[in-house]
């Protein structure tokens, strides 16, 4: 066998990919799959750290030309209005066409019914609206910012994941996923459920924003805010949750972890205000992040599977 | 535009921390959860919510002791019948490296699982019960990985606590298996005496076997070279996606996206296209839209070439002097993954790198038998059965042995009925 020009003698340590890089050409690799291989894929963003990492690798897989797809936010109505602010700025930045699904919209078409009461939150109600925008669009492929190591019924998902007609997971039924070897075929009404960034780890993506100096929205760092204490979580105080008796608003630095809506995400105590502090902070946590800020994983030891099942994100 | 000449020779990277994925296989009841439950611990990657889940849950079941396997339990029906039903991914890190662990389960769906698992892993770690010595599955196990070639596989001799930590015990399985895997092609073996449950050898050296010289696991696992298990020699790019930006800036911008599959790229480099045989220079490489100046595996780039050819997704860039087979009749062995068995004549789809054909199977060479190592007649491949067939494809594929190259080496096989995955293959031959 011959061999090219003093390949032989190349010295394999001076070709390592740190772990960052690794993850990335993973990511980027799996954005370009779907792209090749499905007709009409969507980018689901909520505003949140992932889905930001999401499109910084969109980039990534497509500059300098178009993405081959639309950008797709579900908007629960109860959202942050930094969070709005901040998707409203990336977009225009990207220069990519959004999508907003409104749950809003859901409630006035009778879609779904509004939960009542102080605990009411419309993250369950996501999910019709999600399925309608998706079969109204006619997507069938949607990337999501899901990672496995946030939960343990994520940890047991394919990276490619196949949703019905009914938009539900079958975690008995999931393809062997094998090498880098993607199957994205489907039928008519299937669609399937990608997540470029499974691998990664909350640190990981903490460090991928530093090192790629991505805007965040203000929310992620320390700031002053009105909340109150529910459950052992800190809540903000806002239109959108009613108040127990006995519940009394105070002020805090806090700083959020995770980014869903006003009615079901938790802050910490916090005085990180620059990203590097945020980072040094999340590698000396001793609790999860859905623990520490998801009222949504709470409800019960499955929580999270359950929701997968019926077709949440 | 930088030129050959400053690209002469590699600029040595400045790397903190590499990517380690390695793959776990046992049968029931050796501890695999245990051991994975005892790393993810130990190396404090569990947060004090999911063992205060574990805690809860332990109690509920009456397990007497923190059960560390519950931490690895992903699904309601498995926490309920306390089983593992599928590949899961589990994820920690340690100062010197990243770990990415595929942990398969070791009863039903065996070998389905563990090839998933194996075919992206750099290292294996297999246990065998101390008391029970070498199993069928063990040998399964170290059979698997070596027809995956994974380049490092690590015998975890478990349960030391319960053979009273005798030297003995351990060596007589190191002698039977490594007599059984002299018969096999493993680059790279290591036996380890543990106790997952009390955490003998797992992260810290462990005082009760003095007589072992080696390194804990989590040493081993911070510690192996894994650099050159990488094809470095021969270019290999599967182009998967073309750029052509719209607007005037970007008028004759072509660029071929993939991921690098072997070899090193450089401007300069001359590259064979495939299948049109065409020969060009690479002008550019180009992360993000801007210039780097070399691309090697597993990186994500687009290349920009010197003349305008007509390539598109399924084409591979390779090496001039070192091309791959560019191949419609391959032979392989192929791990079948599905309830309706592989026979002579059934079509599948089968995709390779960027590009899918359909295949032919011809014929059923033989069927391994695992266990004796040896081959058998077959006229079908059930679910979970290995064998070598021959297989006929509609379109040339590029191929290397995949001894040679994992990427290029390897294909699957899609059931065009029902689009499942039915089959893993890797080339051993082609024309």
């Amino acid at each position: 066998m011959r061999h090219p020009r003093g390949a032989a003698k190349l010295n394999p340590l001076h070709y390592e990919l740190s772990h960052l890089e690794s993850l990335e050409a993973e990511s980027v690799y799996i954005f370009r799959e779907v792209a090749a291989e499905l007709e009409h894929p969507v980018l689901l963003f909520s505003g949140g750290k992932d889905s930001i990492v999401l499109l910084r690798l969109a980039e990534k897989a497509f500059r300098p030309a178009r993405f081959p797809f639309p950008i797709m936010h579900v908007d629960t109505g109860h959202n942050f209005p930094e969070v709005i602010e901040f998707r409203d700025r990336l977009i225009e930045r990207l220069g990519e066409r959004l999508i907003v699904a409104s749950v809003q919209d859901s409630i006035d078409k009778g879609r779904v019914v509004e939960e009542r009461g102080p605990r009411a939150s419309r993250n369950r109600l996501q999910t019709t609206t999600l399925l309608d925008a998706i079969a109204e669009h006619g997507f069938d492929a949607a990337f999501g910012g899901a990672r496995r190591d946030e939960e343990r019924a994520r940890a047991k998902e394919r990276m490619f994941s196949f949703r019905d007609d009914f938009g539900q997971w079958d975690p008995k039924r999931q393809r062997p996923e094998l090498w880098s070897l993607y199957n994205g075929r489907i039928r008519r009404g299937e669609h399937v459920r990608v997540f470029p960034i499974s691998n990664w780890t909350e640190l990981d993506v903490w460090q991928y924003i530093v090192a790629e100096r991505l805007a965040v929205p203000s929310i992620y760092l320390a700031h002053p805010r009105r909340v109150f204490q529910r459950d052992g979580m800190l809540y903000a105080h806002s239109p959108y949750v009613e108040l127990i008796e006995g519940e009394v608003p105070f002020e805090a630095s806090v700083r959020y972890r995770t980014v869903g809506d006003m009615t079901c995400t938790g802050a910490v105590r916090s005085g990180a205000a620059t990203l590097e502090q945020v980072v040094s902070e999340i590698a000396s946590t001793r609790i999860t992040e859905r623990g520490e800020t998801r009222a949504d994983d709470r409800v019960t030891e499955a929580a999270m599977e359950d929701r997968k099942r019926e077709g949440y994100f | 535009m930088p030129g050959p000449a400053s690209n002469g020779h590699a600029i040595p990277r400045a790397r903190t921390s590499e990517l380690l994925r390695f793959a776990t296989a046992g049968s029931v009841d050796d501890g695999k959860s245990t051991l994975i439950g005892r790393l993810l611990h130990d190396s404090k990657a569990i947060f004090d919510d999911q063992l205060e889940q574990v805690a809860q849950t332990s109690e509920r079941r009456g397990d007497g002791y923190l059960n560390l396997a519950l931490l690895t339990d992903g699904l309601r029906a498995e926490r309920e019948q306390g089983i593992t039903i599928d590949v899961a991914y589990r994820y920690f890190q340690t100062r010197r490296r990243k770990f990415i662990i595929a942990d398969t389960p070791g009863h039903e769906q065996y070998t389905r699982n563990m090839v998933t698992g194996a075919s992206t892993a750099d290292l294996s770690v297999v246990l065998v019960d101390a008391r029970k010595g070498v199993s069928e599955q063990t040998r399964r196990h170290a059979y698997i990985a070596s027809l995956l070639r994974i380049p490092h596989l690590v015998v975890c001799v478990n349960k030391m606590d319960l053979v009273g930590y005798d030297e003995a015990a351990f060596d007589a399985i190191v002698e039977e298996l490594t007599d059984w895997t002299a018969r096999l092609d493993i680059p790279d073996i290591t036996f380890i005496p543990i106790s997952a449950l009390r955490g003998d050898n797992v992260v810290d050296r462990s005082e009760s076997m003095a007589w072992y010289g080696g390194a804990p696991l989590l040493y081993h696992l911070e510690h192996v070279v894994i650099a050159p298990d990488r094809n470095l020699a021969e270019i290999r790019f599967p182009v998967q996606w073309v750029i052509r930006p719209i607007g005037d800036e970007y008028h004759d911008y072509r660029a071929y996206a993939g991921q690098v599959a072997g070899g090193v790229l450089r401007p300069g480099s001359e590259v064979l296209v495939l299948p049109s045989g065409l020969r060009t220079r690479i002008a550019a490489l180009e992360s993000f839209a801007e210039e780097i100046d070399t691309a090697f595996p597993t990186m994500s780039v687009t290349v920009r070439l010197a003349d305008e050819l007509d390539i598109s997704r399924g084409d591979m860039l390779v090496e001039p002097d070192d091309p791959p087979c560019a191949a419609r009749e391959l032979d392989a062995m192929i791990c079948w993954m599905s309830d309706q068995p592989l026979a002579p004549g059934r079509r599948y789809a089968i995709k390779h790198t960027t590009r899918t054909a359909r295949a032919i199977v011809d014929e059923l060479e033989h069927r391994v038998d695992v266990n004796a190592l040896g081959h058998e007649p077959a006229d079908r491949l059930a679910l979970n059965e290995i064998g070598r067939v021959r297989l006929r494809c509609s379109a040339p594929l590029m191929v290397d042995r995949y001894r040679r190259n994992r990427t290029t080496g390897s294909f699957i096989l899609i059931d065009e009925a029902s689009n499942d995955t039915v089959g893993a293959g890797m080339v051993v031959g082609a024309r």
